[in-house]
């Protein structure tokens, strides 16, 4: 990544959302760039999730304009949203795996029917099994969402969101109520996917230390494993945490500034740290 | 005094507001629904799947409404015939009543409690679990793909059951006029055939039409609005059949008083 062309992957310019008066995010600004990781962290209803959605188009903002790839979404129709989240992969924090397609037809979704992907026929099933090889769910190919574990069914739908190696991976909350030692698995998996494909990453989280084992670790290739990042502080500067609250963005810097911050709210996330 | 009104008034608009919100609405997703009829991608597997749900799976009930309300309304017309001496014409009045109101209503309606309360209870359970949002993040137009195949197999498989229904009826009838009623077969099929005109055929074929539209959509329109979680599907489910329900027999009195004006009767 030598002197890499700053192009805003995702930029917020004061973005406002809200629901039947209800304000979901306040007056939200930020831009993310090529390559870079985002943690997001914030109690439970401070706007996380809508802020994903919003970024994908899938929620309109009120005021404010959102751009992706540079290109301002905001008050673009339905039919031109599709080409844009074809480069956009998405977790949802349920998992959102369609109840009546197994595993491999849920993978294979997005090859068949994103408009602007055009996954020659042949290639599906053999994309879909190194998907989910690559999420070590090789043998549940023929296995309904229903027959699988949470942890599995989470697993799958990263699968499913990464399949189309798209450019911008966003995951809502991976961890939530999963055991401490498939949830360090899942993260794991993300910080592969990312340093496999280079995507820029935005990652919902209730846990810090989820976000520390993305800043702080990188992926051997080599080796096949998870390993403490060399240069820690340049991979450090490319991961920046941002805290939300009552749907505003309070906070929005990197490792060492969260850590030495003072406000109590911001403390109570960093601090669960084991 | 004046607070008081002005709060009144806001209040009683405020009560508007909500259903002329939700008609609007399902006059936008019916015009979505409508137009994507004559719009690629089609999911021919889709409409299948939702013909063989709703055809083939309504089938049983159909038989069973149709036979017993054919009889019944042998039985009833018999009694009301016997006052002037025409039993004989027990046929006609099978004929007419089942063509142009029973089987078209009772199918809709039976159509409306199996398949409307499935379609808002399914795409209810798939909007609150985000999958409906998901087919959107991947690609695809979810009244594309869940509502208009289900309109186009409602629309294809109502005046299918209906005509099923009619027949099945004339049958159930014929049972009571021979055994019961000791009409002579050659009869009373040449009563029920001889009542029938065009007016009253395309009567009972364009009813079940217009209320497979009504069937299809209140069942996905409810669905798609659910939220709420799962206590939000339960409520979709009974708003659907109930709105289905009612939309059937106003329509049907619109559409009977259009036919009827028309002439014939
Ligand atoms: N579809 C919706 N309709 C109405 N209100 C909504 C909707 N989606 C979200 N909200 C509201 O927006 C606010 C933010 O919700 P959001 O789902 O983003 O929270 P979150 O940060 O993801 O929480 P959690 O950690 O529990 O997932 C909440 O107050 C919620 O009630
Ligand atoms: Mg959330």
């Amino acid at each position: 990544m030598a002197e890499p062309a700053r192009i805003a992957v995702l930029r917020f310019e004061n973005v406002t959302v809200s629901f039947d008066g209800d304000v979901a995010l306040r007056d939200i600004s930020f831009a993310a760039y090529e390559g870079e990781s985002r943690i997001i962290l914030g109690a439970a209803g401070s706007g996380k999730t809508v802020l994903l959605k919003t970024a994908m188009g899938l929620t309109k903002p009120e005021s404010g304009k959102v751009f992706v790839f540079g290109q301002d979404i905001s008050a673009m129709p339905e039919k031109r949203l599709f080409d844009i989240r074809g480069k956009i992969g998405m977790l949802f924090q349920e998992s959102a795996l369609f109840d009546s397609l197994n595993i491999a037809e849920n993978v294979a979704y997005p090859l068949l029917n994103q408009p602007s992907i055009r996954c020659p026929k042949a290639e599906v099933l053999p994309r879909v099994k190194r998907t989910l090889e690559f999420v070590e769910l090789g043998g549940t190919l023929e296995k309904f969402p229903s027959e699988l574990s949470g942890g599995m069914r989470r697993r799958a739908a990263i699968a499913r969101a990464v399949v189309t190696e798209p450019p911008l991976q966003m995951y809502d909350s991976p961890t939530a109520g999963l055991d401490p030692i498939t949830a360090h698995t899942i993260i794991a998996l993300l910080i592969k996917e990312r340093d496999v494909s280079q995507a820029t990453t935005l990652l919902v989280t209730h846990r810090f230390q989820d976000g520390n084992l993305m800043a702080n670790f990188r992926y051997n290739s080599e080796q096949g494993v998870l390993e403490p990042a060399r240069n820690g502080a340049k991979q450090k500067s490319s991961t920046t945490f941002m805290v939300m609250k009552e749907g505003r963005l309070i906070f929005e810097n990197d490792q060492d500034s969260i850590e030495a911050s003072k406000d109590p709210y911001i403390g109570k996330f960093v601090k669960q740290r084991v | 005094m004046v607070a008081s009104e002005c709060g009144e008034r806001t209040y009683l608009l405020d009560l508007l507001k909500e259903p002329v919100l939700a008609a609007q609405e399902f006059f936008l997703l019916a015009g979505k629904a409508l137009k994507n009829i004559f719009r690629r991608p089609h999911y021919g597997d889709d409409i299948a799947l939702q013909m063989d749900a709703i055809g083939v799976g309504s089938l049983p009930i159909v038989v069973m409404i149709g036979f017993f309300s054919g009889a019944v309304m042998a039985l009833q017309m018999s009694r009301a015939l016997s006052q002037y001496g025409q039993v004989g014409k027990t046929g006609t009045l099978v004929s007419l009543t089942l063509v142009r109101e029973l089987g078209p209503v009772l199918t809709s309606i039976m159509v409306a409690g199996r398949n409307s309360t499935g379609m808002a209870s399914e795409l209810g359970s798939m909007k609150v679990t985000e999958q409906i949002d998901a087919m959107r993040a991947l690609g695809t137009d979810p009244i594309q793909k869940l509502v208009t195949p289900r309109l186009i197999a409602t629309c294809v498989m109502l005046p299918l059951l209906t005509i099923i229904a009619d027949f099945v009826g004339m049958v159930g009838g014929f049972i009571i006029a021979k055994f019961v009623l000791s009409i002579e077969s050659r009869q009373y099929w040449t009563s029920v055939w001889r009542a029938l005109e065009w007016n009253d055929v395309t009567q009972g074929l364009f009813k079940p039409l217009v209320f497979a539209v009504v069937v299809s959509l209140m069942g996905c329109f409810y669905g798609l609005r659910t939220t709420g979680g799962t206590q939000g599907v339960g409520r979709s489910t009974t708003q659907a059949m109930v709105m289905a329900t009612v939309l059937i027999f106003v329509l049907d009195l619109l559409i009977t008083q259009v036919f009827v004006s028309q002439g014939g009767a």
